[in-house]
């Protein structure tokens, strides 16, 4: 069959609109946030957020609740933990991520052999899997998705101030304590609003990859997150159909294309052919 | 003159380090201060306390009545942007000065960013608009920063160590340009500065600390003091005072 018959089929599936619906609103959630967290050297408070969402996913399968609605205010929660610990103690930032996120594999893993039986779900929540978005799934997305993208435009040049000069967004009146700890709370939701797809071991890579690449091209702020967001909906759309018709994985292609675009515009950069 | 603003009786602390004591003086309109002193002398300290990022641990800070914290307009020691990929244009960074004269939730209107354009031409710049903060060299970042500080028309100007990264042809530009703004457009001026030399020939008073306010006024002032004279000694003394070789002293 030719791939675009390839493609036609598979858009004829109900769970490959739905990967589609709910990969775009993820990809614009982590393109959006991934700016304003790489550019604050908080990339990493992604990654350890991940980290958390499996502990919180592992608690969702034994009480048989949905992930998504369980994952939201315990990884928010995890993120004030990791900001409260770096304020109170002094401790340094990343100290304060790798302590938070160690502990909560620690709790997922206890919790995953406390319950057995459900090894083949929780693999599915750690690389991702396009089969298991239930309707309601989409729904929670769509609002998940709504309210982020809502926010940042609603903060937008706050969070701007915060990320380029956070000393002068303060003197300027902002506050600034309340612009970090709103990111965090964004980024929660972001992470786990990404791990049905995805999956928690790879969705901070979304975070990082399509601002990384951005970067290579654009001049502006705003332009970064245009730039970003067109990369990461291209990777994820692209990804999902790769894996439908060449039967790989969806959430480790669509971070194996974010992976191909960063190489590919950095060589360019580098090469002198973009840049501002 | 009118008062801008009166100190008393400031006393700053860093946890309990005490870093300057017994503090007053009155800033009025149209002043341009030299801020100068030894290293970890209170300069900075002072400067963080008008801004409202360090409160007294006694005195008071006013600033007369239509001038709140809002009209301080800050540039501050290191505006080198460290990270030259930070994509930010020029236009983008001065508009954030004006966050601090916007209500909840800060969003710009169309006259903002005619505010911006006019504030860049002000200051020469408005060709570099469009372009990316990392690619300037470092006058140019260094006006682009006066632009953010200058954005929100405020009152009173404070600087930081302004011009200790910049080149002495780019440094003397840019001491010329605040000498403008202070006499063209009445912008009230306090600038911290190791550059001795610079600030004696720029500004029009000096405020001296260490820990204590050793003296404040102006150099003319300062070059007659008697008791200045004890403090430094006679070369120090007019050194600072930028008088001597240029027939005023």
């Amino acid at each position: 069959m030719a791939l675009v018959d390839l493609i036609a089929e598979a858009l004829t599936f109900t769970f490959i609109q739905r990967a589609l619906v709910v990969g775009t609103l993820i990809a614009l959630c982590c393109a959006f946030l991934g700016c304003f967290l790489v550019l604050r050297k908080l990339s990493m408070i992604g990654d350890g957020l991940a980290h958390v969402s499996f502990a919180t996913v592992a608690l969702a399968l034994l009480l048989a609740a949905s992930p998504l609605l369980v994952s939201i205010p315990l990884v928010t929660l995890a993120s004030f933990a990791i900001l409260s610990l770096s304020e109170r103690t002094q401790m340094h930032g990343d100290a304060a991520i790798g302590l938070v996120s160690s502990f909560a594999i620690a709790v997922g893993v206890l919790i995953a052999s406390l319950a057995q039986g459900f090894n083949v779900d929780l693999m599915s929540f750690l690389f991702g899997s396009i089969l298991v978005i239930s309707h309601a799934d989409v729904l929670i997305s769509l609002a998940l998705a709504a309210v982020i993208l809502g926010t940042v435009v609603l903060f937008y040049n706050q969070l701007f101030a915060v990320t380029y000069d956070e000393d002068f967004a303060r003197v300027s009146g902002l506050n600034t304590r309340l612009i970090t700890y709103l990111t965090a709370m964004l980024t929660a939701m972001t992470i786990a609003l990404g791990i049905r797809v995805v999956g928690t071991m790879l969705i901070s890579s979304l975070i990082v990859f399509p601002t990384v690449t951005a970067l290579q091209v654009a001049k502006g702020f705003k332009s970064t997150i245009a730039v970003a967001s067109v990369i990461s909906v291209t990777c994820v759309v692209l990804g999902v159909f790769a894996s439908y018709v060449y039967n790989l994985p969806t959430g480790a292609t669509i971070v194996l294309l974010n992976a191909a675009m960063f190489l590919v515009l950095a060589g360019l950069r580098k090469l002198g052919a973009i840049g501002g | 003159m009118t008062t801008l603003l009166t100190v008393t009786d400031l006393e700053l602390k860093y946890g309990r380090q005490e870093v300057l004591s017994g503090v007053s003086f009155v800033v009025e309109r149209g002043d341009y201060i030299g801020i100068a002193g030894p290293n970890g002398s209170g300069k900075t300290s002072l400067l963080k306390a008008l801004l409202g990022l360090l409160p007294p641990a006694r005195g008071r800070i006013q600033f007369a009545d239509h001038a709140g914290n809002r009209s301080v307009g800050y540039l501050p020691q290191k505006t080198m942007q460290s990270d030259p990929l930070f994509p930010a244009t020029v236009k983008e960074v001065v508009m954030t000065g004006l966050l601090a004269s916007k209500r909840e939730p800060r969003w710009f209107a169309s006259e903002d960013s005619a505010r911006a354009d006019a504030v860049l031409a002000r200051l020469g710049v408005a060709a570099l608009s469009g372009k990316k903060v990392g690619n300037l060299s470092g006058g140019q970042q260094q006006r682009v920063m006066l632009a953010r500080a200058m954005a929100s028309s405020p009152q009173l100007l404070i600087l930081d160590e302004p011009t200790s990264a910049l080149d002495p042809r780019i440094r003397d530009e840019f001491y010329e340009l605040l000498d403008e703004l202070n006499k063209r457009d009445g912008v009230t001026i306090m600038l911290v500065s190791h550059d001795i030399g610079s600030i004696g020939k720029y500004t029009k008073k000096l405020m001296y600390l260490d820990n204590s306010l050793v003296f404040f006024g102006t150099y003319d002032e300062f070059c007659g003091s008697e008791a200045m004279t004890t403090y430094f000694g006679s070369t120090s003394q007019h050194l600072f005072c930028w008088r001597h070789g240029h027939g005023a002293c």
